[in-house]
């Protein structure tokens, strides 16, 4: 049995240990928001945070975040409010959107690890993350806006987010 | 009578669109304070269809249905600002839903860069009609004058002050005959609102939230999940397998074979083994377990190297004219200053995000499918024929698309979700894998080309000629074809803009050893990228400045007509007299995109400027690409700039994303080591082999603008593409001397 944090919820696992995190949030927890782009940590369209960070979940075995806390887009905030989400709006970033939500992690872990990330830090972070649709400078410019609107007011802090549970 | 509306059951028929097991989408009711999206968000139940694209809620929502295919386009968006527009309905009482595959919508093929303009016209005139009838509704219950009501904004007001809002005049509404199309009056464009405007997409919400349904999201019906191997070669097929290690992994239920097929490959599943699990990792891990003997076929040989040696050689000699005016042979032939060069191009795969994926339910009568399609009518074909059915009785619900890019006008993958449905009794959903998608594309054409010209003693192009080879998209559909159908040579070859007395356009022959599909923008990719480097290397030869170059080498302002020079030419299949090849559109974006670039300004060393300009699916783009190549040859792509010209347009923000996006698209071709073959099989797999442009690959910058136009809508999601690799290699050119004829980059800057 292994046992982690989801969303604030306590979650328990009994399946194949070897199975990816990703396909246990989709196939049985129904949570589609992080999306399967390469299987091989490539393009970061599955992007969660496991305690904090943005990791890959397509590759990130479940036996490997025993007790950690991991959340998803679902869970970065209630209703699209948190200021990388309210970015990647005022920006009107997706076209397709397919990869966003790993998009948005991403930047999320980034900007809580580094709220006012250089042009180059913001590229070095995001270059692991594939959008075909191209969307390139408009994430960039939402993580600069998001980076503005965090510098002033604390939203969403993912190393306590779990502990609600 | 309009040919909108179903003269045998006047009036207005009931939504019916409730076949099978719809998935209710996210959306909300009543007054909800944006456009409702939810891709497969269900018509209402007492909804009334006043015509085929609008349906009318007792409580005045209005449904607008979507027939073509969500892929960031925004095309859900912009159908509705359209309709709703016209209709003067309030922005926050629309619904849109998303058409099933039904031919009544007419063509829902959504590729080419033409959903706007297929539809633009009849989308207005319905959505007016609407309005038209709430205005009668309104003038019959004040027993006044339809002159002296005025609809806005959800709401008939009549000259004296008093109003009913459409809620309360949809019953009336709906009782009256709704007017002839070519009578209803339509707004004028000062009186738009919605349409030429940057209005936020009715999906933007749902895809930050992470609630955005694609293909792989659809719960129900809960599906059995299959993971297929395919044969490595086209047209070969499986000999043997032995699946007793994949059954023996916990949660596979079955192991099913998938008949190879057979003739030219259309759409049709390419055969294999398909393991059929509980879950989408029990099927990963069980197809690795499996092992399968194959038989290669015919296209064993294929090997990326020499086929290009043979796409050169063949592009070396005279070919099939396409295209001829004076005599650019006997020119060349005793020409003095002389300029000839080859240019190639890899085989490219789409590669959208989400890779292929479709659920379908097979009954006795019918088969449900939720897939990512572009294209749902091919879907039923495909789908019909492989389980033996008859198209009408396939329905085709469209899930959102994480990007198409022309992979997903291709159902193979519903076809194969259908055909193990059929075999299991069960819900399928066939879920690809990035390997599946980069080994089992319908992949971009290989291309060679050759062209010289000579160069008149001002260093104007006095003769020209151009040889095209590559591997066509006729083989898909006719088995073994070697010579490309008509389209794919209209596609930026015949309509070549060069103003020269002495112009021979020729087309060779080449087989294709892989399935051959479309991929954004098509064949403009590898003519435009030869026709835009070589007038580049034109330029340079005749010492003058690539953009001076360019405009003189496009000539005078006129309308050229290709088919005055002994060429076929459709135009993208639209009238010549609409949609003519306009050279002063072509220099109003060259020169545009030139003011905006501050071109011709003094650059720091290992900085340059590079130019393109192209005309695809009747819009017209230019683009100035600027880069740095440092002293070991790294390259570092600055900023660009983008002028367009599409004509009439609905959406300035969509237009501006989509050639921000088509732009960086197009880089794929400069940096991608491309899709190469040995022993017939596709020699990469995924992102770390197969190179896509990632945000360091991209510039930060991409400033477009759109030419105002009152001219019919033409094409936005494909134009941006083909002008950049030409753009970027003339930069490159530019910035360190270097010209880039093969692609892809690759090491050359570095020699």
């Amino acid at each position: 049995m292994i046992k982690f944090t989801i969303n604030g919820k306590t979650r328990e696992f009994s399946g194949d240990p070897t199975t990816p995190v990703l396909w246990y949030l989709r196939d049985e927890l129904q949570l589609t928001g992080p999306k399967f782009g390469c299987g091989m940590a490539q393009c970061g369209a599955c992007t969660v945070h496991i305690d904090g960070v943005a990791q890959r979940s397509c590759v990130l075995p479940v036996s490997a975040v025993s007790g950690s806390r991991i959340t998803t887009i679902e869970g970065l905030s209630e209703d699209g409010e948190h200021p990388v989400q309210q970015a990647w709006v005022e920006h009107k970033v997706p076209q397709c959107g397919y990869c966003q939500c790993g998009q948005m992690m991403q930047a999320a872990s980034l900007l809580a690890s580094n709220p006012t990330p250089s042009d180059d830090e913001i590229v070095q972070s995001m270059s692991g993350n594939i959008c075909r649709c191209g969307t390139y400078p408009r994430i960039h410019k939402a993580i600069k806006s998001a980076s503005k609107a965090m510098a002033s007011v604390q939203y969403y802090v993912p190393d306590t987010k779990g502990e609600e549970a | 009578m309009s040919q909108y509306f179903d003269l045998s059951r006047r009036g207005f028929l009931k939504s019916s669109a409730t076949v099978g097991a719809l998935v209710f989408g996210t959306y909300l009711a009543g007054g909800a304070p944006r456009v409702i999206a939810g891709v497969l968000a269900k018509p209402s139940e007492s909804a009334k269809r006043a015509n085929l694209f609008v349906a009318l809620r007792p409580d005045g929502i209005v449904e607008i249905t979507c027939h073509r295919s969500e892929m960031g386009q925004q095309i859900r968006t912009a159908i509705a600002q359209i309709v709703a527009d016209e209709m003067e309905a309030a922005w926050d009482q629309v619904v849109v839903i998303q058409g099933k595959g039904d031919p009544k919508y007419g063509d829902q093929n959504t590729d080419g860069s033409r959903s706007i303009r297929y539809n633009m016209q009849r989308l207005r005139e319905m959505g007016a009609s609407v309005r038209y009838l709430m205005r009668e509704a309104a003038a019959k219950r004040w027993n006044v004058s339809i002159d002296s009501c005025s609809a806005e904004q959800h709401k008939v007001t009549h000259s004296s002050g008093k109003s009913l809002s459409y809620a309360d005049l949809v019953s009336d509404a709906l009782n009256l005959t709704p007017p002839d199309a070519d009578k209803v009056p339509l707004k004028k464009r000062s009186e738009w609102r919605y349409i030429n405007t940057a209005m936020e997409h009715i999906d933007l919400k749902d895809i930050v939230t992470g609630k955005a349904t694609f293909a792989a999201d659809v719960l129900e019906p809960k599906a059995l999940i299959a993971v297929v191997v395919r044969p490595p070669v086209v047209g070969g097929k499986a000999k043997s397998f032995d699946a007793t290690a994949a059954k023996a992994i916990a949660g596979v239920v079955d192991v099913i074979e998938i008949p190879a097929p057979t003739g030219a490959p259309q759409f049709q599943p390419k055969g294999g083994v398909a393991i059929i699990a509980k879950n989408t990792w029990a099927a990963i891990k069980g197809r690795r377990a499996l092992t399968v003997s194959w038989d290669d076929g015919k296209n064993g040989d294929y090997n990326s190297e020499a086929f290009k040696k043979d796409l050169l050689a063949t592009v070396a000699s005279p070919q099939s004219s396409v295209r001829k005016i004076g005599d650019a042979e006997n020119i060349l032939a005793k020409a003095s200053n002389k300029l000839v060069a080859d240019y190639y191009a890899p085989h490219l795969a789409q590669a959208p995000m989400e890779p292929p994926c479709a659920t379908a339910m097979y009954h006795k009568d019918r088969v449900d499918v939720w897939a990512a399609t572009q294209n749902p009518q091919a879907d039923m074909a495909t789908v019909a024929a492989m389980v033996g059915m008859d198209k009408e009785q396939i329905n085709v619900h469209v899930t959102m698309l994480g990007g198409g890019f022309g992979r997903k006008s291709k159902p193979d993958f519903s076809a194969e979700a259908a055909y193990l449905s059929m075999k299991t009794g069960k819900a399928i959903r066939v879920q690809w894998t990035r390997e599946d998608d980069i080994q089992n594309s319908f992949y971009h054409a290989v291309s060679a080309q050759h062209i010289e010209a000579s160069l008149d003693k001002n260093g104007a192009i006095e003769a020209y000629l151009h040889r095209t080879a590559f591997s066509p998209i006729a083989s898909t559909f006719i088995e073994g074809a070697t010579a490309p159908l008509g389209f794919e040579l209209r596609l930026g070859f015949t309509d070549n803009p060069i103003n020269t007395p002495n112009m021979k356009l020729e087309s060779g022959e080449a087989p294709a050893k892989t399935r051959v599909g479309w991929m954004r923008s098509v064949s403009n990719i590898f003519h435009a990228f030869a026709v835009q480097s070589f007038i580049a290397e034109a330029a340079h030869k005749a010492g003058r400045d690539q953009k001076d170059y360019l405009l003189d080498t496009i000539g005078p302002d006129r309308i050229l007509d290709v088919t005055e020079q002994n060429a076929e030419y459709d135009n993208y299949g639209a009238d010549k007299a609409t949609y003519p090849l306009d050279i002063s559109r072509l220099r109003q974006v060259i020169e545009k995109v030139a003011d905006m670039s501050n071109w011709g300004r003094k650059l720091p060393k290992g900085r340059g400027l590079g130019i393109a300009a192209h005309r695809s699916f009747l819009t017209y783009v230019a683009t100035v690409v600027e880069v740095e190549v440092s002293e070991s040859g790294e390259l570092d792509i600055i900023k660009s700039w983008v002028s367009i010209d599409a004509g009439t347009v609905v959406n300035t923000d969509t237009v501006k994303n989509q050639v921000q996006g088509g732009s960086i698209y197009g880089i794929t071709a400069a940096i991608s080591k491309g899709i190469t073959f040995d022993e017939g099989r596709v020699q990469q797999s995924n992102f770390h082999d197969y190179r896509v442009p990632r945000m360091s690959d991209s510039p930060l910058d991409v400033e477009v603008e759109i030419i105002p136009s009152n001219a019919p809508p033409a094409g936005v999601g494909e134009p941006a593409t083909p002008v950049y690799a030409p753009a970027l290699c003339n930069a490159i050119f530019a910035a360190c001397g270097k010209r880039i004829r093969q692609l892809p980059i690759g090491d050359q800057l570095k020699a």
